[in-house]
């Protein structure tokens, strides 16, 4: 009886249930999760506008100029590492307004790794999620541009399969971007103490 | 290593002791200042008791609330849970102590806004390692003990506060603790409602045997308290003893002649 309390056992979360908790986070906070996947829209959306545009380009027959691909890259580049500021800052918010749920799982026994990985598996989905959304809304807008100047021949000049390959490689970067992006919030949540759960603002 | 057997206390008294607070200090820095949040409080916390801490705001009662439920620590002295050192912890067996030794119960209720109340309940119960059947059928029971049988799968926006409360109060029951720590549990609802969460809480008090802390200013606590608890200036005040009064009265009355 005495000895009750050092009996260790470790605690645990399923993936099953913090995969639940984490895709019921995103939809009851829906507008958060919005602004959030903003970033990772527009950032996949310009990199795969890019990517096709390049081979619309290539397939029309019309010479490309390799400085110009330089350009495109550092663009993609640069604008991928805005969009990781962006969700950073977004994920920032949205740690602060949950302080007291973190310290409330806390309190009924959550390790840090926990919470870390709650919000972890919310920024795969949001990212991934994302993702999708932006690769077909940079196709779309690509093809719409190019319809508009060159007419229904564009069709010709896109290749679907390397195109398909784009929202595999869509997704890869825009989850992982996303997942890096939320390194800082989780470990700033995961640190955030169980008293935190008794704070009454006034 | 950290156990500390206080045996001698607990035969020579008879009573066992849960929570023993021994000189506990506690200063927080405020800027440059030092700022003395508990100037050397020791209280004891007999098992199975029902414990009301009062004081103003600011009084150091939150400050204590939080060193007995293992939320803060004392910058001296100590506090013992079931006779160990709180400070021996580390972060793993604190949250041990947090998930099946204590049950917290909030101002705020503090549900999780994403999960059912029955999710709710069951969720210390998954941390402790109980299989999703085993914790869907104690989280139903429970839900029904606290008389919410019928509203499992709404989530706490669709419930009241009195409602938010009971579910706060089986979830904190979910892995039969042996404290149950409230801080300010009726501070968010109405009289009436306040009224009824303290009645289910003396009535598991009695029931289940479970130790019950809360940090109040609310006076109906007073009536169906144990002991109080007054706090002041970061040191008790006075103990009032309901429970000792009213043994007093017994015995006289069973006194023959």
């Amino acid at each position: 009886m005495k000895k009750e309390a050092r009996q260790i056992e470790r605690l645990q979360l399923p993936f099953r249930v913090a995969f639940h908790i984490s895709m019921q986070s995103v939809r009851i906070r829906f507008w958060r999760s919005v602004i959030t996947a903003a970033g990772t829209v527009l950032g996949i959306a310009f990199l795969v506008s890019v990517l096709t545009a390049m081979i619309i380009q290539r397939n029309s027959g019309a010479i490309t100029d390799p400085s110009e691909r330089y350009r495109m890259t550092w663009l993609v580049i640069i604008s991928l590492l805005v969009c990781l500021v962006g969700i950073t800052n977004a994920m920032l918010m949205s740690v602060t307004e949950r302080y007291k749920e973190i310290g409330t799982m806390k309190c009924l026994g959550a390790y840090d790794i926990f919470i870390v990985e709650l919000f972890f598996i919310e920024s795969a989905l949001v990212g991934f999620i994302a993702s999708v959304i932006g690769w077909f809304l940079g196709v779309f807008a690509v093809v719409l541009v190019k319809l508009f100047s060159e007419g229904f021949k564009v069709f010709g000049w896109i290749s679907y399969g390397e195109v398909f390959l784009y929202l595999i490689l869509s997704i890869v970067i825009g989850t992982l971007l996303s997942v890096i992006a939320t390194i800082i919030p989780a470990q700033v949540a995961a640190r955030m103490p169980a008293a935190a759960a008794l704070r009454v603002e006034v | 290593m950290a156990v500390q057997p206080q045996t001698n206390q607990t035969t020579t008294t008879g009573t066992e002791y849960i929570v023993r607070c021994k000189d506990v200090v506690k200063e927080y820095m405020m800027g440059t200042q030092v700022v003395r949040a508990l100037n050397g409080v020791t209280l004891d916390i007999v098992r199975g008791e029902y414990l009301s801490i009062m004081g103003p705001s600011g009084s150091g009662k939150s400050t204590l609330f939080n060193m007995i439920g293992g939320l803060d620590k004392p910058t001296s002295g100590s506090v013992f849970i079931n006779d160990v050192d709180m400070a021996q912890l580390d972060a793993q067996e604190l949250a041990f102590l947090r998930c099946r030794t204590i049950g917290y119960i909030f101002q705020t209720f503090n549900l999780i806004p994403v999960m059912t109340a029955l999710e709710n309940v069951m969720l210390p119960m998954i941390f402790g390692g109980l299989s999703t059947d085993e914790a869907i059928d104690r989280g139903i029971e429970l839900l029904k003990l606290v008389g919410l049988g019928e509203r499992l799968h709404h989530k706490p926006s669709e419930l009241s506060g009195g409602q938010q409360q009971r579910v706060a109060i089986a979830r904190a029951l979910a892995n039969n603790p042996q404290i149950i720590l409230a801080d300010e549990p009726t501070g968010n609802l109405d009289l009436r409602t306040g009224k009824e969460i303290i009645e289910l809480l003396r009535q598991l008090n009695k029931e289940q045997g479970v130790t019950i802390i809360s940090a109040t200013h609310d006076l109906k606590m007073v009536d169906v308290s144990d002991r109080i608890v007054w706090i002041r200036d970061g040191r008790i005040d006075r103990v009032e003893e309901r429970a000792a009064v009213e043994v007093r009265v017994g015995d006289v009355e069973g006194t023959p002649g």
